[in-house]
């Protein structure tokens, strides 16, 4: 059996995944990193993306997060994330409108919003859209 | 009759008083449900964040994060988080007092201290007494969120960051069953090592990405308002419960003094009626 790495992955609002798994890949800061067992300890803030626990060859499972922080000790990976969400229950409809509404905001040239803001907004959504479409293209 | 009067509406307003008790009692004991529930989702969080921070205490950082340095105690920072309300038992008294026999102790060894408040009670009671009051919120309602908590938490972490305070802590009541609430005070700055629970000795560090003090400062950041928003989350479960078991006590108090006023009214209307007929006998006996 190949060796694993236990993997806990919570939200500000609950826990989300806890268990073993063989890796685990997560959108790191300066770009995707793959955790496999045994790898040294690191710390490392998340963009918002899509976290992927492989448990073993056939399976695997997928998470949206909004950002948060990833800590790796050699037997234990722990994602902080600030809202976490399986893949599969995005909605996409709302991301979509999410996104409409992030665009809006940013072509609104009243000076009124918060550009940072509406920005991250709409980084968001995109990656929830990016994260659907990788799904389903595997799905097919 | 003219003898009872008084007792008939001191029954009535105390039935009175036991419906608005008993109301409470349930309104408390929903309440409370949904707040546990809360308490319970944001637990693994805090949990696991205050387990980086334990497992980063014992790492041997190149480089040293000003929260985690330990410097002479000369003034320190407390957050107190209380209730919105009261009808709730003993719940703000007793964390007062706890804090209070912590004032005495710091004042005996001639520390300052400054106080930010999370709740109007707790608002209230620090004015009233004088106490150095930096910050304050209320009237955060049942579903608290964590941007309400920020202002007060960046006060302290100023303060702290500039050198006018060398300790934070955090005070609030823990859950710890539906009779049971427990003052709890937790140091936040500087970070304390606590137990590990697997072998870390060793000198070792971790990779930070993209660098350290960015990385660290999140974090710490991130630690310290979650284990605020924590006892947050915990002290409104706590109050709920306390309300509820306070207005249970209530209920059955007036449920005892109406009885007893009860019998108190028989007697009267008894005797009343005794002495009534013992006249009408005495005077059919006299004619």
């Amino acid at each position: 059996m190949a060796m694993t790495i236990h993997v806990d992955i919570v939200s500000a609002e609950q826990e989300v995944y806890s268990g073993l798994a063989e890796m685990l890949f997560a959108p790191a800061e300066l770009g995707e990193v793959g955790i496999a067992p045994r790898h040294a300890p690191l710390i490392t803030k998340l963009k918002p993306g899509e976290v992927r626990v492989k448990i073993s060859d056939k399976e695997s499972q997928e998470f949206y997060i909004s950002g948060g922080l990833l800590e790796v000790q050699p037997h234990v990976v722990t994602v902080l994330a600030d809202t976490a969400i399986r893949a599969h229950d995005i909605d996409e409809a709302q991301a979509l409108q999410a996104k409409a509404r992030a665009e809006e905001m940013l072509n609104d040239k009243s000076g009124k919003i918060d550009y940072a803001r509406a920005q991250a907004q709409l980084a968001e959504a995109v990656m929830q859209l990016r994260t659907l479409e990788r799904l389903r293209k595997r799905g097919s | 009759m003219a003898v009872g009067k008084e007792i008939r509406t001191k029954i009535a307003s105390i039935k009175n008083t036991q419906k608005i008790t008993r109301a409470m009692e349930m309104v408390a004991a929903s309440k409370m449900r949904k707040t546990k529930d809360r308490m319970q989702a944001t637990r693994p969080y805090s949990k696991k964040i205050s387990q980086i921070i334990n497992h980063l205490s014992h790492a041997n950082p190149e480089y040293k994060h000003p929260y985690m340095i330990v410097r002479e105690v000369k003034r320190v920072g407390i957050i107190v988080v209380s209730s919105d309300r009261g009808l709730c038992g003993g719940l703000n008294a007793n964390l007062f007092r706890t804090i209070l026999n912590q004032m005495q102790q710091w004042n005996s060894r001639n520390i300052e201290i400054d106080i930010c408040t999370v709740g109007g009670k707790a608002a209230n009671f620090f004015s009233n007494i004088n106490a150095n009051v930096i910050g304050q919120v209320a009237k955060l309602g049942d579903t608290p969120h964590q941007m309400d908590i920020i202002g007060v938490i960046k006060i302290m972490l100023d303060g702290y960051e500039n050198g006018s305070i060398d300790q934070l802590h955090v005070i609030n009541n823990e859950f710890v069953n539906t009779m049971t609430q427990k003052p709890v005070m937790t140091q936040l700055l500087p970070v304390v090592a606590g137990d590990l629970e697997d072998d870390l000795s060793g000198c070792w560090d971790y990779l930070y990405e993209p660098g350290a003090k960015e990385v660290l400062d999140h974090l710490l950041q991130r630690y310290v308002e979650s284990i605020v928003y924590q006892g947050l989350v915990e002290n409104n479960a706590c109050e709920q419960a306390a309300r509820m078991v306070a207005m249970k006590s209530a209920s059955d108090n007036a449920g005892n003094i109406i009885k007893e006023l009860q019998l108190v009214y028989n007697k009267a209307r008894q005797a009343a009626i005794t002495q009534e007929i013992s006249e009408i006998v005495a005077g059919a006996a006299a004619v």
